[in-house]
């Protein structure tokens, strides 16, 4: 059991981190979200998942209820996380920001 | 297992110093918003591993649980709060400013 | 009706949050749901909408494997860019514009979502049934709207 929650953790922080290196490396901000709304949307999930695993290691309704409530906290997160990223490209596009384009390009 | 949460918690930390980058040097307002938003995304997950540290889950995670909707809620306030305050601007007839874009 | 179900819905929510069952917690848990259900009354059933496909719950229960998937491919496509030392080389933003047939508000919504969460593309407007989407690179972007429309539209929509 607390093997998979390692590997899931660690798989987990792994995504975070190429999360924050795409927002610090990519070119503009566009690209940047992807980075942002992809990677720690994905990260989030199989960190909470792993938590709410290992929190179930002792079987109880206590311990239940505080799982589902990690559950509900990564399934807001799914629904919400494309949402806001949403919000700030539409926002972007509004105000004019460039996107970066590929030298050379006909 | 601790160690693990420890090191995992010490990980996440680090990530969080690399984001602030973004929201310190961030060329336009918005990248700044999407670095506060990328902060965001890893609190929840910080809080719960205190609270596996702590031995006391059953709090820390309302407290997680609240930090996500408040970091939903504050990257769209922000962009709108950004939006209106860039088309008041517009229509006052002064210029956008320059790092409003 | 709609209120009474919404009101019901909230404070099992509440319930399930609070985890307490002693008198003041339920008449706080009630209190809240009220207010909620009667400042916001369309938050959950909106009468105006088209309707959904009946077995829509089941459709999306059968879509959300295959999302998941797709997530799990456009992560490691992610990392593959920002890892890779030569990251220009890889990508050739664009943006691209078609027309949806989806027709329900909720499975456009679905499909913008899904948009953002797999490989090579952020949705970033929507306008009627004029999506644009941003692609990170030329393949991507060539495979819109294809095969996940059709999958959205199964799952969800009234044929």
């Amino acid at each position: 059991m607390s093997v998979v929650v390692t590997i899931m953790l660690a798989a987990g922080l792994f995504f975070f981190a190429v999360g924050t290196l795409g927002v610090l490396r990519f070119p503009d901000f566009y690209t940047r979200l992807h980075a942002a709304g992809k990677c720690d949307t994905f990260a989030a999930i199989l960190t909470l998942a792993a938590l709410a695993l290992f929190n179930l290691q002792e079987f109880t309704v206590e311990n239940l209820l505080v799982s589902l409530k990690i559950m509900s906290i990564a399934a807001f997160v799914f629904i919400a996380s494309p949402t806001a990223t949403h919000a700030l490209t539409e926002a972007a596009l509004i105000v004019g920001v460039e996107p970066w384009e590929k030298k050379g390009k006909s | 297992m601790d160690q693990v949460f420890l090191y995992s918690g010490i990980v996440l930390c680090v990530l969080i110093l690399f984001s602030l980058v973004r929201v310190v040097w961030g060329p336009t307002v918005l990248d700044r918003i999407v670095g506060g938003s990328v902060i965001g995304a890893k609190t929840p997950v910080l809080l719960l591993l205190m609270g596996l540290l702590y031995d006391n889950v059953g709090m820390f995670v309302d407290i997680a649980l609240a930090y996500a909707l408040l970091n939903f809620i504050a990257a769209l306030g922000a962009t709108k709060y950004f939006l209106r305050r860039r088309a008041a601007r517009l229509d006052a007839g002064k210029p956008a400013e320059k790092e409003f874009l | 009706m709609a209120k009474v179900s919404t009101f019901l819905i909230l404070y099992a929510f509440w319930i399930f949050l609070s985890g307490m069952f002693d008198a003041v917690h339920l008449f706080l848990g009630a209190v809240a749901a009220l207010l909620v259900t009667f400042m916001s009354s369309t938050l959950l059933f909106n009468e105006e909408s088209p309707a959904l496909r009946t077995g829509a719950v089941f459709g999306m229960l059968g879509y959300l494997p295959w999302l998941f998937k797709e997530i799990v491919i456009a992560n490691l496509q992610v990392a593959y860019i920002v890892l890779h030392p030569r990251m220009l080389d890889l990508i050739d933003p664009q943006l691209i514009r078609f027309r949806t047939r989806l027709k329900h508000p909720f499975s456009r919504a679905t499909f913008a979502q899904s948009i953002t969460l797999t490989p090579g593309t952020v949705s970033v407007s929507i306008r009627d049934d004029e999506f644009t989407v941003f692609a990170l690179t030329n393949s991507a972007a060539e495979a819109l709207p294809g095969e996940m429309e059709k999958r959205v539209a199964a799952a969800l929509e009234r044929e």
